[in-house]
């Protein structure tokens, strides 16, 4: 993430030239000085007095879809408004594309943004809509109008051209909001909890079609805010997790899954379960720990650096728990059943175990066991981390 | 509607009805007589005549009449130009100095229009600046009295319109004066209008401060009224404050007329 110390160390080991050409690609890697990229670096927002997102750092890499999750109020819109230029940091700067724009007003910085509630312009028609960024930078008229139709085709709003803003419906805005911010050509478009208007049903739909429309355009940089993991993990590549404004989790989306570097990562994405546990054997063979739940033996992938004797959290998904009626075998909980939830195919249990609640996610079964009854739940040694233990995450 | 019975929602339209007559009917049901009657010695007028009328739009009264319209439209259409500019350049503004340059901007509303009036008389009858005895100083009366209701209108208008608005504007490569003309002012617009008519409404009924200031040859309608009672003259009075709310009204409604399509919102 702190490519100038990465560069430092670089330009040390080799001669002078060679150092300028690995920093290159390792900005590159970066993606803070790869062309369309966004970099935020020790960016410091705050209003009136109080931080909202405090020393930001991030590259989004040319071409990658970054989505920025985390609860409301988290700062994620404010991050949003920094790299457009609507909220000017204290500290820090942000660059798109490489170009550092901390000092330019919003209409010079080439940006495709999208706002949470669209703001299409109610006293213009769709095209018109459409046309504003390229009018306003006087395009001639039959670009103006050549582009117009393709992106509002892009988006599949072709025959709306003529219709006010009014006459559409919620999608229909958002998708006529995302043409006119592709209008200009934007190497990064910023999208604003895009979907969060949307009812469910059409909220589906739409994701498809953002990752259908990022296929047709693989250059565009896309930073995506948003409070629904679910979209997240559908639609990026990447993911950053805010917290308090600030970076508390970033990494490929499935790696961020599957091995949360926090318990905040953890219980946000996916709502993981959480059990504590003390080591055992920090090293008990093919990468796996032993590790103590109460008088409960298990295993899960060894931690770095971890000691016998300390405490750890367990993290296990609920849906890779799974159900096994008969006599407890190797790595299981054993656990009393709180509570079963059908779901049509498939069961959501709630189980306690030694005080603590385990929640399992889509297990088939043909007979759900009755409140109260004991059961064990297994889960396999791969599917599960240790996280430190650090309060409230 | 909070009556819901039938009998009961007529019993209120009745009270309503009996209550707007009076408050509102009366008045201007004798005001519309008086400017019809030949003669009134009776209860009621004898004689009708449009004769009034035809003295209304003649001669000195057809002056003030001139001479109110375009007093209205400069000094309204100065303090809408004025009252944009203050509240736009206010809009981004915070705390104290926005408190203050607010209550500077509501000031003229607190005041009686006598005192403007006067203000403005000793204010401009020496150098530097001579308005006394000019048809300016009748604009700027007008203009002082109404800018305070212009400027809190267009104020209420731009604190309804979404900052989000602008700053797509801006994302999309709108600069600032670019983004007035094609976001900003089209939005407001609405409000521009009612800030417009509600100053030239005013202006056509002042009378105060216009008394104390206006130069010969610049007679306004209210002016007019009140020197044509004064000296008796009822019936040409009448006729004239009706052809006065007639022509308000009128423009007024061409006012609103503006097309509605671009204050949709
Ligand atoms: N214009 C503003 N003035 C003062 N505080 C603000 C403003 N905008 C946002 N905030 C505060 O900043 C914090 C982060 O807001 P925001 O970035 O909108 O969060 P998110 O988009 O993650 O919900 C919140 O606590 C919010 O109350
Ligand atoms: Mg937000």
């Amino acid at each position: 993430m702190n490519s100038a110390a990465a560069r430092g160390i670089e330009a040390g080991s080799v001669d002078s030239q060679l150092a300028d050409l690995a920093a290159a690609s390792l900005a590159k890697e970066a993606g803070a000085q790869g062309a369309g990229g966004i970099g935020f670096e020790g960016v410091t927002v705050a209003y009136k007095g109080s931080i909202v997102l405090a020393d930001f750092t991030l590259a989004v890499r040319p071409g990658e879809v970054l989505a920025l999750i985390g609860p409301s109020g988290s700062g994620k819109t404010t991050a949003l408004r920094a790299v457009a230029g609507f909220v000017r940091p204290v500290a820090g700067r942000v660059s798109v594309g490489g170009r550092d724009v901390t000092d330019l007003p919003p209409h010079a910085r080439g940006i495709g943004m999208v706002v949470q509630n669209y703001a299409l312009f109610p006293h213009m028609r769709v095209a018109e809509n459409v046309a504003f960024g390229l009018r306003a930078r006087h395009a001639p008229e039959t670009e103006v109008r050549a582009q117009v139709e393709s992106c509002l085709a892009m988006v599949g709003m072709a025959a709306f051209g003529r219709r006010y803003p009014r006459e559409l419906s919620g999608g229909q805005q958002q998708r006529v909001a995302i043409a006119r911010a592709l209008a200009i050509r934007p190497d990064v478009l910023l999208l604003d909890e895009p979907l969060s208007a949307l009812d469910a049903q059409i909220r589906h739909a739409m994701i498809e079609e953002l990752a259908r429309l990022h296929r047709s355009l693989p250059a565009l940089t896309v930073l995506y805010v948003t409070h629904d993991q679910s979209e997240a993990l559908t639609l990026a590549d990447r993911i950053g997790i805010l917290r308090d404004g600030r970076l508390r989790a970033l990494g490929p989306s499935r790696e961020l899954y599957r091995r949360p570097p926090n318990r905040f990562a953890a219980e946000f994405l996916g709502g993981a379960n959480l059990l504590p546990v003390v080591i055992e054997t920090p090293d008990a063979g093919n990468g796996f720990s032993e590790v103590r739940f109460g008088t409960t033996r298990l295993r899960a992938l060894r931690p770095e650096g971890a000691a016998a004797g300390e405490t750890r959290l367990l993290c296990i998904r609920p849906h890779n728990l799974t159900f096994v009626p008969g006599d407890p075998a190797a790595n299981t909980v054993l656990a009393r059943v709180h509570e079963v939830r059908w779901k049509g195919e498939l069961h959501d249990l709630t189980l306690e175990a030694e005080g603590r609640t385990l929640r399992l996610a889509s297990v088939p079964l043909r007979a759900p066991p009755e409140p109260g009854a004991v059961v064990s739940a297994y889960f396999a040694p791969d599917e599960a981390t240790l996280l430190a233990d650090e309060g409230d995450g | 509607m909070l009556v819901w019975s039938k009998r009961g929602r007529a019993g209120a339209w009745l009270v309503f009805g009996i209550l707007a007559g009076v408050v509102y009917g009366l008045p201007a049901a004798v005001i519309l007589c008086a400017s019809l009657a030949r003669s009134w010695n009776g209860v009621l007028p004898s004689g009708l005549t449009l004769g009034h009328y035809a003295q209304a739009v003649s001669g000195s009264s057809g002056a003030a009449l001139e001479a109110s319209l375009i007093t209205g439209v400069v000094a309204s259409a100065l303090a809408v130009l004025n009252g944009t500019a203050a509240a736009l350049a206010l809009r981004r503004m915070e705390g104290m100095p926005r408190r203050v340059l607010d209550a500077v901007f509501f000031l003229p509303s607190a005041m009686p229009s006598v005192s403007i009036g006067l203000g403005l008389l000793v204010a401009f009858s020496r150098p530097p600046i001579l308005l006394n005895g000019t048809i300016a100083i009748v604009f700027a009366a007008h203009f002082v009295l109404i800018s305070a209701f212009t400027f809190g209108a267009i104020t209420a208008g731009l604190a309804r319109l979404s900052p989000d608005y602008e700053q797509v504007a801006a994302s999309l490569g709108a600069r600032p004066i670019y983004r007035l003309r094609r976001v900003t002012l089209p939005l407001v617009l609405p409000y521009l209008i009612a800030a417009f008519s509600l100053s030239f409404a005013l202006s056509m009924g002042e009378l105060g401060a216009t008394v104390m200031v206006y130069p010969p040859g610049w007679v306004t309608m209210p002016v007019q009224i009140f020197g044509l009672s004064d000296r008796g003259d009822v019936f040409h009075a009448a006729a004239l404050t009706i052809l006065l709310a007639a022509s308000t009204l009128a423009a007024l409604a061409s006012v609103s007329l503006v097309p509605a399509r671009s204050a949709a919102r």
